[in-house]
């Protein structure tokens, strides 16, 4: 079956829920207790859309100053960002944007943009809008999604259109650190990790030839 | 790795990072600041003075840098207060180490830019104090790195450390718990997880084989509850127990090492304190709660030590490893009357050339938290009584109201034994040749003997 891999690098304020999206998405939970991700933190995730399976190597950074020189490490080589801010605390919304200008200045290969607006279950306490920050997103030509880790919502949407986006990128000729190519599938796939695709074949041509590329 | 660690390409990264006035956090802490002016005054209220034991650390310019109570933020003056009496004494070509007033003790510890102060009224002896403050500077660094910590300061002599300390406070909140009741601290030593030489060894072996191939790895290091498995080292490098316990600490205070492998920069004050290593962090399996770090200096060896760790479980799966862990970790403590050696109530056992030590598990009359603490100010007090400098003194026998303690330094062990209050000389001394015997026969499975290189 045709592989996309990619590289997704999260970037946002300490303490805006980064890890608990990961964690909620791919551990499928939610910790009251996670600490503060000290460095980095490195998952992985298969999403299966159509007939192409999307798989992510996924960069939890930490989000604090300590660790600022060592970011450009994990979004070196990226294809998606996920820019998470929480929507209760404006700063963290004006950090995004400096992620995005860092990642602009520094990273040359077209890379999916995702904003994520994270506690939405503590919508009463909002202070960045939605239109704001859909607003900002258009802008930089990327998608918005509003979450909330603690209930679980949004969270599958922010993945698969990573995924969806990471598969058209995979057509751009200007990608190249994207790693595309077809696989055998295998039988230990982890199902609560895969989505989207009730009754995907296992029985594809291998075919290494096609459109395969190197990764960094 | 041939030309030691300062080269490592780690340094580099570290030495380039940014600290601009407009960096991205500092909003942050506007916020946090402009919450807390709101706020009365602290040092007026009753459960705050009333705290047993205060730690402080700030800048040798006065700014506040962590309190164990309460918001630094709200406690400028006294920051300012403990800053005048530092420099004050400095002066005059002196050094302040203590302050007595009534039954609170002041503590202080200045080092490189920063000075820590312990205020306590728990009667503790004031180099115990020192210590204690001596593992918070150690975490600081950690942290940090010294080299960090020196730059920042240079730079800007009223830099905001918290700024770079964000998200590591409770770091220190912890080790501030844990050196108050894990005798480790106190003994420089660490605890080894009991069991068969035999099993360590095939664990052991099995890490040096799945890590031949991999360069610039300085340290492998396997714990569980708190308890050293095994360390893996490059054979020209030692660990060192403190740096140990700062490992330790933070993989006890780290819920997030649990669901993910995790790159994390470690800097091992004792080891290097100019520069990070990074270690890849993650627990062995969803069945087995042991916690594995690949230290190297290397900040690109994360996808080979992943793989690395992939096949060091895979193998210890299959050669039953995973089972001897759990079944390590699940098996009843040793308690002091399983010995069945009359009078001995407690005690803790240093083999000092390997910087490890034994006790039983706690048990009556220590079940209770305040009886756990007043056991280990016992020994605080009896290892320092020992350890007094100036006199050669190697053995202590002190008859107390509620037990009698006894302590005694060798060049090769040290032991501090509880008994009962009415326990006579000659029996405390069969008791301890009982007790020695029975070290001697469970020192094979009580501690890792052997070193391992890869
Ligand atoms: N109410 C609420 N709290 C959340 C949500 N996501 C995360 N948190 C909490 O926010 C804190 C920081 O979360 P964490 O995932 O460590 O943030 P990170 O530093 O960005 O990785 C934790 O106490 C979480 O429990 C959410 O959606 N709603
Ligand atoms: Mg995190």
């Amino acid at each position: 079956m045709r592989t996309v891999e990619g590289k997704v690098v999260v970037l946002g304020s300490q303490g805006v829920g980064k890890t608990s999206l990961v964690v909620r998405y791919i551990g499928k939970m939610f910790s009251h207790h996670i600490s503060p991700t000290i460095g980095a933190s490195f998952f992985t995730c298969n999403i299966n859309i159509d007939d192409t399976r999307v798989k992510l190597q996924v960069w939890d950074t930490a989000g604090q100053e300590r660790f600022r020189s060592m970011v450009p490490m994990y979004y070196r080589n990226a294809n998606a960002a996920l820019l998470v801010f929480d929507i209760t605390q404006y700063f963290t919304f004006n950090s995004i944007k400096k992620w995005v200008s860092e990642l602009e200045r520094n990273v040359d290969e077209p890379m999916v943009y995702c904003i994520v607006g994270n506690k939405t279950d503590l919508g009463t306490h909002r202070k960045v809008s939605r239109e704001e920050a859909q607003q900002y997103a258009n802008d930089i030509g990327g998608k918005y999604f509003e979450s909330s880790a603690l209930h679980d919502e949004g969270i599958e949407d922010v993945f698969v259109n990573t995924a969806m986006e990471l598969i058209s990128l995979s057509k751009d000729p200007l990608t190249r650190s994207l790693r595309i190519y077809d696989s055998v599938e295998s039988t230990l796939r982890s199902p609560s990790l895969t989505h989207y695709d009730p009754n995907d074949s296992s029985s594809s041509e291998i075919d290494p030839a096609q459109n395969s590329k190197q990764c960094c | 790795m041939s030309d030691g660690t300062k080269a490592s390409p780690g340094v580099g990264v570290i030495g380039c990072v940014s600290l601009k006035e407009d960096d991205i956090e500092s909003m942050e802490i506007e916020d946090k600041k402009r919450k807390n002016d709101e706020e009365e005054d602290i040092l007026l209220v009753p459960e705050w003075k009333e705290k047993r034991k205060h730690i402080f650390i700030l800048s040798s310019a006065g700014k506040p840098i962590y309190s164990r109570h309460g918001s630094e933020d709200k406690l400028v003056t006294l920051f300012g207060v403990m800053q005048a009496l530092v420099s004050f004494v400095q002066d005059s070509q002196d050094t302040i180490h203590s302050i007595q007033a009534g039954n609170v003790t002041i503590a202080f510890l200045t080092k490189g830019p920063i000075i820590l102060v312990s205020v306590s009224r728990t009667g503790e002896s004031v180099n115990n104090m020192k210590l204690q403050l001596l593992y918070v500077y150690n975490q600081v660094v950690s942290v940090l790195t010294l080299t960090q910590l020196t730059r920042v300061f240079e730079q800007r002599g009223n830099f905001d450390l918290r700024r770079l300390l964000a998200g590591s406070e409770r770091l220190i909140d912890h080790l501030l718990n844990f050196t108050e009741t894990q005798p480790g601290f106190l003994l420089g030593a660490v605890k080894c997880l009991p069991m068969a030489s035999s099993t360590r060894d095939v664990i052991s072996q099995t890490i040096i084989n799945s890590c031949s191939k991999i360069k610039n790895l300085v340290f492998a290091i396997l714990i569980a509850d708190n308890k050293l498995i095994t360390v893996v080292k490059m054979k020209k490098y030692n660990l060192h127990p403190a740096d140990l316990h700062i490992i330790f600490n933070m993989v006890n205070s780290s819920e997030s090492f649990k669901p993910a492998e995790s790159w994390t920069p470690i800097c091992l004050p004792t080891f290097d304190a100019s520069a990070y290593m990074h270690g890849h962090v993650s627990y062995l399996s969803e069945d087995c709660e042991a916690c594995l770090l690949l230290l190297s200096i290397d900040r690109d060896m994360f996808f080979n030590l992943s793989e690395a760790k992939q096949t060091i479980v895979d193998k210890l799966r299959r050669n039953n490893s995973l089972e001897a862990i759990n079944e390590a970790l699940h098996r009843p403590s040793i308690c002091a009357s399983d010995l069945n050696i009359p009078n001995v109530w407690h005690f803790l056992y240093k083999y000092n050339s390997v910087s490890q030590f034994w006790g039983p598990k706690l048990e009556a009359p220590y079940v209770k938290k305040e009886e756990q603490e007043r056991l280990l100010h016992l020994y605080e007090k009896l290892h320092s009584t020992v350890h007094k400098s100036g006199r050669t003194l190697k053995l202590v026998f002190q008859q107390l109201q509620t037990e009698t303690m006894l302590g005694w330094v060798t060049s090769g062990f040290e032991l501090y034994v509880t008994f009962d209050p009415l326990v006579t000389k000659k029996s405390a001394i069969n008791a301890i040749n009982k007790l020695l015997n029975w070290m001697k026969k469970e020192e094979d499975r009580l501690f890792i003997l052997n070193t391992s290189n890869f």
